[in-house]
């Protein structure tokens, strides 16, 4: 996967020089020569370049596009449902000032999203320090596995926000409820991802360990981190796009400054307008979480 | 087995076991060997014989069922680098560099002793035995085959091992490349005059590179079925080799015995 992305424009470069090097190479004793293959060369970079902007910006335009013309289309008459023109128009004065803070009822879309974000680094945070451990442990120990596996195979489907009761039970306030579902929804992934790599880590290379009388420590960190991080970040990707999915319900559910909450008193407020853009702001902020922790990936990932 | 060799390596009545869901697999039966020192010998066998396991025996991978293994009159009870593996698919770990793959051994077994200077300047002398110093920073996945099994090879040279075990060291790589390593190997060989121990399915790269050819029986229950001497000086030309009578009765021997006598089990059915 690192390859293919980071060697193709590299060899794509390379392929330049070598391309016009014979012409280059005769150039002494003929000095006109090198101009004309540069200049032809230059031409065809520039098409190539054209096409693939071509292939890669207009087709997800192109559906852009489409949306909103149905949009506008389905919306042209009606009362009750903004067009994209007045979502848009509310949108702009929206981000305007997305940082106002008038009390804890009214605040900018910005704070509300920071607010979400918050929650779920929080929740996610405190998963990843329980689980990935946990996740390491049972990939080690058979017996661990047997132990806990049942247990998380039972839980594991039960939807985080039914577990929102026993958090405000527990903690007596909305905010680490929240934090708690976050916490429940994300530590699943990265418990089973983080065991199933730790279970296949080659044999070949706890052979090397042993052959190489490596102590636990040096195994730990020279073999089986190594060669676990790509499932643990394959189980955090997971995580936080199944926290960013959970913290908006669970937001509806217990008030307070975030971008669940936000919507909910929108649509108490019938204002759907502002649903529509939590709704784009919502898909935004998934997106590019979801980017980064896959460039992450590829940054630590190996092949072999 | 001869008196006069010293039994560097010696295996002694070892039976070897593994426990399956069907019940007990019998692998290996009575298997007793002795390798001197400096000797090479080569493990030939149909594929499921059990060779691979008697190679992993010796270096303390698996523990035999019952019978001992020793190495310089010592037992065998774990895996050490005294005997340097080189694996059959290479294992170099994909996270670290050919150097640093080198160095993760270099420094487990002299790092106590020496400097950081000397430590580096070790790695890069053995990857410059196999040839492959200009690719200090490859990662493995950047490098062919036949050069991460070169690296998997500076991997177990670079340790100094006692005893140098290869579990088909150049089964996965094409023809023309295995010729070219195994060249590499007998030159290294001579060079550094170790004691090495060799799995192979390969009749031509047996009788080539060792002195002695273990011929291993069928499986299960598998054992040594006979034992020949190549009788051929060193250094050994591949290409004068290849008329040389000797050579040619040496290799008509052992696929005589795998042939004729030892054919494999599924060969026989079909």
């Amino acid at each position: 996967m690192v390859s293919a992305v980071f060697h193709s424009p590299l060899e794509a470069s390379g392929a330049v020089p070598t391309a016009a090097s014979p012409p280059g190479g005769v150039a002494p004793t003929a000095p006109t020569h090198p101009k004309p293959p540069a200049v032809l060369q230059q031409r065809i970079d520039l098409a190539g370049l054209g096409r693939s902007w071509m292939q890669s910006l207009v087709p997800p335009l192109l559906g852009m596009v489409i949306l909103i013309g149905l949009w506008a289309l389905f919306t042209v008459n009606s009362s009750t449902f903004p067009s994209p023109k007045q979502t848009f128009d509310a949108a702009w004065v929206l981000f305007a000032d997305p940082f106002y803070s008038n009390g804890p009822n009214d605040q900018g879309i910005g704070w509300n999203v920071l607010q979400s974000l918050q929650r779920v680094g929080v929740g996610f945070g405190l998963a990843a320090l329980v689980g990935i451990p946990l996740g390491f442990a049972i990939g080690r120990f058979v017996f661990l596995e047997r132990m806990v596996g049942p247990l998380i195979a039972l839980l594991r489907p039960v939807s985080p926000l039914a577990w929102l009761p026993i958090g405000l039970l527990v903690f007596k306030s909305a905010n680490p409820a929240a934090i708690w579902t976050i916490f429940i929804c994300s530590i699943w992934p990265m418990v089973i991802n983080t065991a199933v790599g730790v279970q296949r880590v080659p044999q070949d290379y706890l052979n090397v360990a042993r052959v190489l009388k490596l102590s636990e420590w040096q195994v730990l960190t020279r073999i089986l981190f190594p060669a676990v991080l790509p499932y643990m970040l394959t189980g955090v990707r997971l995580s936080v796009g199944t926290a960013w999915l959970v913290i908006v319900a669970a937001e509806m559910l217990t008030g307070g400054v975030g971008i669940g909450f936000w919507v909910w008193d929108e649509w108490n407020n019938l204002n759907v307008k502002h649903i529509i853009v939590a709704i784009f702001v919502i898909g935004i902020v998934g997106l590019i979480l979801e980017k980064a922790l896959v460039a992450l990936a590829r940054r630590f990932g190996h092949d072999d | 087995m001869t008196t006069d060799n010293s039994g560097f390596i010696s295996v002694e009545g070892v039976d070897m076991r593994f426990a399956t869901k069907k019940g007990s697999f019998h692998a290996l039966r009575d298997v007793n060997l002795k390798v001197a020192q400096g000797e090479f010998v080569a493990l030939i066998g149909h594929s499921g014989c059990g060779k691979s396991t008697l190679l992993n025996l010796v270096a303390g991978l698996l523990k035999p069922t019952s019978g001992v293994l020793l190495c310089d009159r010592r037992e065998i009870s774990e895996p050490g680098p005294e005997r340097g593996v080189v694996f059959q698919n290479h294992s170099l770990l994909p996270w670290l560099s050919c150097f640093d793959n080198v160095q993760l051994a270099v420094e487990r077994v002299f790092g106590g002793k020496e400097g950081k200077a000397s430590l580096a300047e070790r790695t890069r002398s053995a990857l410059a035995l196999v040839g492959m110093d200009h690719a200090l920073g490859k990662r493995p996945h950047e490098i062919s085959g036949g050069m991460k099994q070169r690296v998997g090879i500076a991997r177990a040279l670079a340790m100094e091992p006692k005893v140098l075990l290869l579990d088909e060291p150049f089964g996965a790589l094409d023809a023309l490349t295995r010729a070219h390593l195994q060249d590499e190997l007998l030159k290294i060989v001579s060079r550094t005059r170790s004691t090495v121990l060799m799995v192979t399915h390969d009749v031509d790269e047996a009788v080539l590179l060792s002195d002695r050819i273990v011929m291993m029986t069928n499986g299960p229950a598998a054992t040594i079925g006979q034992v020949m001497s190549v009788p051929l000086e060193r250094p050994r030309d591949r290409l004068a080799l290849a008329e040389d009578t000797t050579y040619m009765h040496c290799r008509k021997e052992v696929l005589d015995f795998l042939y004729t006598r030892h054919r494999h089990a599924e060969a026989v059915a079909a």
